[in-house]
């Protein structure tokens, strides 16, 4: 029932899982999220879900991470005020 | 409590969660044999009543339109307090700022782009555009919609900003069309499910003709919703990213750059 | 094998749910939160996965052939974009705890001042 395509799908996207979380430096999971949006939308295609995929991919990565670069921006930039 | 108290006390309960998640899992229909009655229906039914080949988009927008509602509300209250929590922290910033002594204005800040990135954003922005509003209106018949087709059209404002500088987004876009699009796009969702109230009996109803099934104007309502979704989307995630970016870039602005 | 979709939405949401509690740095729980929410997402597909089925759009296949659920499928398409306003929210309200705290450490919250 389960095809090969949605397996190795499904096993890169647990690994993808696991390595957003255990990278710690919010500007590396930046990059580390994208590509996980991008695993995430493979996946769901592999699942016969094109209108969520083209959702995910939009979203995951490209909206999500580029939030979380300007949230770091600001962050760092005030951080330099402060000294 | 300490920390190291608190991870000793989430170890075991997060053993003991997994596990009973797993044991529910199980209880599953085996992957692949999906038992309930009502995707079966709609497959079968969806396109000879409605006239609409993509049926994710008929059951987003017409069986459950009332769900779809709901998730519109919730995408406006985010941009809401979005808005809401970054002015506060504008206005204090711009007070702060101003007792600094810093005379770089918005103009020395940022770097002018090379040529070739401009000429090929430039060269970007159109299709983009197009693809977007393809995308949105043809969301009945191909995978696609309001929710996608928005995205693709925010990404058409980043292709603005990236390839040229923060003023020339902010003059294709300023924040009060931003919002009243965004605005109204939630407002004609809901006032298109009053049309159906009053016009057929039930909110949400969908009562336009169908028409013929894989032309542009079928799926009776669900053109207009799509159109309705896209504009909240596009408005709400470029409200976000002009937000987010005028903290990072307007911070040293006193009076800021109101171009 | 046919557990795996089950077993792989169980394991997001204990690695999520592992990073948001040992956490130090706001923006990296938020993240993890992505997480969390993207094995909803992965439970909800692989409900309505029917096998050897096809993408519910008609266009090209004809009426009567085996479509996967679509009803699955418009749950997670909205939720995928709505989760991605509500992670906005939160960015702002870790930009907001900035600004008040001085720090990005949840445990530190509350703590120090500005």
């Amino acid at each position: 029932m389960i095809e090969a395509v949605q397996i190795a799908a499904l096993l890169v996207v647990a690994a993808g899982g696991t390595a957003v979380v255990l990278v710690r430096d919010p500007l590396r999971q930046a990059v580390v999220l994208s590509f996980y949006g991008l695993v995430l939308g493979v996946l769901f295609f592999a699942f016969q879900a094109p209108d969520v995929s083209l959702s995910q991919i939009t979203v995951g990565s490209v909206g999500v991470p580029l939030m979380l670069l300007l949230t770091i921006a600001k962050v760092r930039k005030r951080e330099r005020e402060r000294e | 409590m300490s920390r190291r108290a608190r991870l000793w006390m989430f170890a075991p309960a997060l053993a003991g969660m997994v596990a009973l998640l797993i044991w529910g899992l199980t209880g599953l229909p085996d992957f692949g044999h999906y038992r309930g009655p009502y995707g079966k229906v709609l497959a079968k039914v969806a396109v000879p009543e409605r006239k609409a080949t993509n049926v994710v988009a008929s059951t987003t927008f017409d069986y459950r339109g009332f769900d779809t509602l709901g998730e519109e509300m919730i995408l406006f209250s985010a941009a809401l307090g979005l808005v809401v929590l970054l002015r506060e922290l504008r206005g204090e910033e711009e007070e702060d700022e101003e007792a600094d002594d810093d005379e770089e204005g918005i103009e020395g800040r940022e770097e002018r782009t090379s040529d070739a990135l401009r000429i090929f954003g430039l060269g970007l922005v159109g299709p983009t555009v197009v693809l977007g509003i393809y995308i949105v209106s043809h969301g009945a018949l191909t995978p696609g919609g309001g929710f996608q087709g928005g995205l693709v059209l925010v990404t058409a404002l980043l292709v603005v900003y990236l390839a040229g500088r923060y003023a020339a987004m902010r003059r294709v876009s300023p924040i009060p069309m931003l919002e009243v699009g965004e605005a109204g796009g939630a407002t004609a969702f809901a006032l298109i499910g009053l049309g159906g109230l009053v016009i057929a009996g039930i909110y949400m109803k969908n009562f336009i003709d169908p028409g013929t099934p894989k032309t542009l104007l079928s799926g009776g309502v669900i053109p207009l919703l799509n159109i309705s979704v896209g504009l909240e989307v596009a408005g709400a995630f470029a409200l976000a990213f002009t937000e987010f970016l005028d903290q990072t870039l307007l911070l040293r602005g006193s009076g800021g750059d109101e171009s | 094998m046919s557990f795996l979709p089950y077993a792989v939405a169980a394991w997001l949401f204990g690695v999520g749910l592992y990073g948001v509690v040992t956490s130090r740095n706001l923006i990296h729980l938020v993240v993890c939160l992505t997480v969390v929410q993207s094995s909803t997402y992965v439970l909800l597909l692989a409900i309505g996965y029917v096998g050897a089925g096809k993408a519910p759009i008609f266009a090209d296949i004809p009426q009567g052939t085996t479509v996967v659920d679509p009803v699955v499928q418009a749950l997670t398409l909205t939720d995928v974009v709505v989760e991605a306003a509500v992670v906005a929210l939160l960015l702002a309200l870790v930009m907001q705890a900035h600004k008040r705290f001085g720090t990005l450490d949840p445990d530190e919250l509350g703590v120090m001042r500005a």
